[in-house]
Formats: C-alpha cells, sequence, structure tokens
C-alpha cells in the first residue's frame, strides 16, 4: 500500500478540491483533504467521507490514516 | 445480548468511554496512548475498554460507529472520533468544554 495508491483510491471516489497524502512505512498514513462534499458536515462524517471512499483497503491494508479534512473555504482561510 | 447491545450498555453507563488497544497504564499502540494522555490532560474520568481482550468487541466498534480504527472516543453516548480528531478537537478547546458540559 503506498500513500499514491491511497490518493487515487479517494479521488476515484470523492471529488476533490485538493489533496495530499503523505507516509512511506506502508500502513501509517498521514493526510489533507479538501473537498465541497464535506460542506455542513461534521468532522466524524467528512473523514467517514473519506473511509468510504476506501472501502475494504481500511480494513486490511491500512493501519493508521490521520486526516485534516476541510471544506474549500476553510482551506483558502487556513492558506491567507 | 449481542455485540452491538453489548456496546450501546456501556457507552449509555458511563459519561465517557475509550475503546482502545491495550490499557491507560499500558496502551499497546501509540494512537491508544495519545488518546489517553489527551483525556488526561483534560482531567476527566474515562472508562477504558482494551478491544485486544475481545476480538467480538474489537470488531464490533468499527461496525457500530461505521469507523474502522481503534481507539474510539465516546462521551455521553455518542460517538466523538479517532484519535487524530480528539487531538484536533483538544487543540482547539472544543474537547474540554464537551467534556465539561453537564458533566
Amino acid at each position: 500500500m503506498t500513500a499514491d495508491h491511497i490518493r487515487q483510491s479517494i479521488l476515484e471516489k470523492l471529488e476533490c478540491e485538493f489533496i495530499e497524502i503523505l507516509g512511506e512505512d506502508g500502513t501509517h498514513f498521514e493526510g489533507t483533504i479538501v473537498s465541497r462534499l464535506f460542506e455542513g458536515l461534521n468532522r466524524v462524517k467528512q473523514h467517514q467521507l473519506v473511509f468510504n471512499a476506501l472501502g475494504d483497503k481500511m480494513k486490511s491494508e491500512i493501519h493508521a490514516l490521520s486526516m485534516k479534512t476541510y471544506t474549500p473555504n476553510e482551506w483558502n482561510q487556513l492558506k491567507t | 445480548m449481542s455485540v452491538q447491545e453489548k456496546i450501546q450498555k456501556t457507552i449509555n453507563e458511563h459519561n465517557v468511554v475509550l475503546y482502545m488497544k491495550g490499557s491507560p497504564k499500558f496502551p499497546q499502540c501509540g494512537f491508544s496512548s495519545l488518546a489517553t494522555k489527551i483525556l488526561d490532560a483534560c482531567d476527566t474520568d474515562f472508562h477504558a475498554i482494551d478491544v485486544l481482550q475481545d476480538p467480538e468487541i474489537r470488531e464490533g466498534i468499527k461496525v457500530f460507529a461505521n469507523w474502522p480504527t481503534i481507539p474510539q472516543l465516546y462521551i455521553r453516548g455518542e460517538f466523538i472520533g479517532g484519535a487524530d480528531i480528539m487531538k484536533e478537537m483538544y487543540e482547539t478547546g472544543e474537547l474540554v468544554k464537551l467534556l465539561k458540559a453537564n458533566s
């Protein structure tokens, strides 16, 4: 399992304005994900969208995926 | 009693429940250890469940919360999140506020 593989899997199912997945050890990963679909959702629901996009990969191959999730305007505010 | 009913009963009976790997004194995973440290920093009592002792709970809790990883924090019967959400909420002060609200 690679960071890029995770990135692709998420993008296949979840439209993102920005996505970055880091992690070299094959099981622990860190992600920053920005998507319009997060609007109006609390953090748990936002992360669940990502977990659902990853499906079974989360059960077996990914021991830990620490995530920061943002809506587009939260992300823009962060960058200014 | 099914696993799901057992979990529901536990989170109803205790204000703060942490499903973790290992125990607060001997956490068996970095994320579980982080979760206990955060709760200690919030100066709150919590009921810890070692999922390594019960494989049925270990898998059942993931179904219960539709959340694939451990640890999992519950406050007054509600799923709050895993280690990284706990950390984020601790840093913004949300977690302490939530714990102190009518506790």
